[in-house]
């Protein structure tokens, strides 16, 4: 009865604050200082035709560094839980036990993994001139690594090749932020390499580059907890 | 905001809505997994409909994709503790 007094309490009670939130909320008629900065600087400063990407991997370009980092130490701790786990059962894997994959899922992945996986690549290439980057284009491929396994449970990843495509694309990603240093205005400064012409592929200086990076990191650290699940569940 | 528009936004609020109920009250942990993934399917459409595509492909890819999946590769690695949960209820 009280735990029922509590919930129907704690539920008037975040009424009540959305409700004052949503009545006294009025729309801006015009943007504020710092978007308008963006809204009417991004194109002359970055040469870049989408706004938000300018803003995540130039502007607060450092941001996104710790984000990937957040990402990149959930997915080794997933790892290290997992082999943890790995250790210690030594059960014999039972592949009789499983359930048969389907037909029309393993006929179907064959034609579509291939084009998911080109589908988040697009993404990320093209992140400075259509909406979607890095992270997006990333979550896209682990989703095509992602069909490969329910396609085929008994699938192994190369482990070595994903941390080697994770290690290596985060260090670049770091380094042209050092040389941007050095050779441009300041770290992760996208004037490293020629601004280009709007809406070219190879524009908006370094910003397809870094976020080209971002993409195969994100992508690698995500197949690498899809993989270790994976591999757990075959114990 | 047209009418059409708000008649669409309307419609996906109470989807979520809906489906938010039917995380918390469902039995079965698959209709759980599937009706959250389905909350975070309407968000991301409705983050296009108020012209965020990039938040609405992060929303698309990992809230409605990934996550609904992770759950049910855990979901498939803990079955024998789904009788133990809805016993205790």
């Amino acid at each position: 009865m009280i735990k029922r007094f509590v919930v129907l309490l704690f539920l008037v009670g975040a009424g009540v604050m959305f409700a004052s939130l949503v009545v006294g909320y009025t729309p801006d008629s015009e943007l504020n200082q710092t978007a308008r900065y963006y809204a009417e600087r991004t194109v002359q400063d970055t040469g870049a035709a989408n706004i938000v990407t300018a803003i995540i991997v130039t502007y607060r370009g450092l941001d996104t560094l710790g984000e990937v980092t957040v990402l990149f130490l959930s997915a080794s701790i997933v790892g290290l839980v997992l082999a943890h786990g790995r250790l210690l059962a030594h059960t014999p894997s039972t592949p009789a036990a499983r359930i048969p994959v389907g037909e029309l899922l393993s006929t179907g992945s064959r034609y579509l993994a291939p084009l998911i996986l080109l589908l988040g690549i697009y993404v990320f290439v093209n992140g400075h001139l259509t909406p979607g980057g890095g992270f997006q284009g990333g979550a896209i491929v682990a989703s095509g690594m992602l069909l490969l396994l329910l396609a085929d449970p008994l699938k192994q990843f190369s482990h070595k090749v994903i941390a080697g495509v994770e290690s290596i694309s985060g260090l670049l990603f770091v380094g042209i932020g050092v040389l941007g240093m050095f050779f441009a205005g300041g770290f992760l400064d996208n004037r490293l390499l020629p601004l280009g012409t709007l809406g070219d592929l190879l524009s908006a200086g370094v910003i397809p580059v870094i976020y080209t990076l971002i993409g195969l990191k994100v992508g690698a650290e995500f197949s690498s907890m899809l993989a270790n699940l994976s591999e757990l569940e075959e114990l | 905001m047209s009418t059409l528009m708000a008649g669409i936004t309307i419609l996906l609020c109470l989807t979520m809505i809906v489906a938010a109920f039917m995380t918390v009250i469902s039995k079965s942990l698959s209709i759980v997994i599937l009706s959250a993934g389905l909350v975070s399917l309407m968000a991301s459409v409705l983050f296009l409909v108020f012209a965020a595509p990039d938040v609405a492909m992060t929303e698309a890819a990992i809230g409605s994709g990934l996550t609904t999946f992770l759950f049910f590769f855990v979901l498939s690695r803990i079955r024998g503790g789904e009788r133990d949960g809805v016993e205790h209820d």
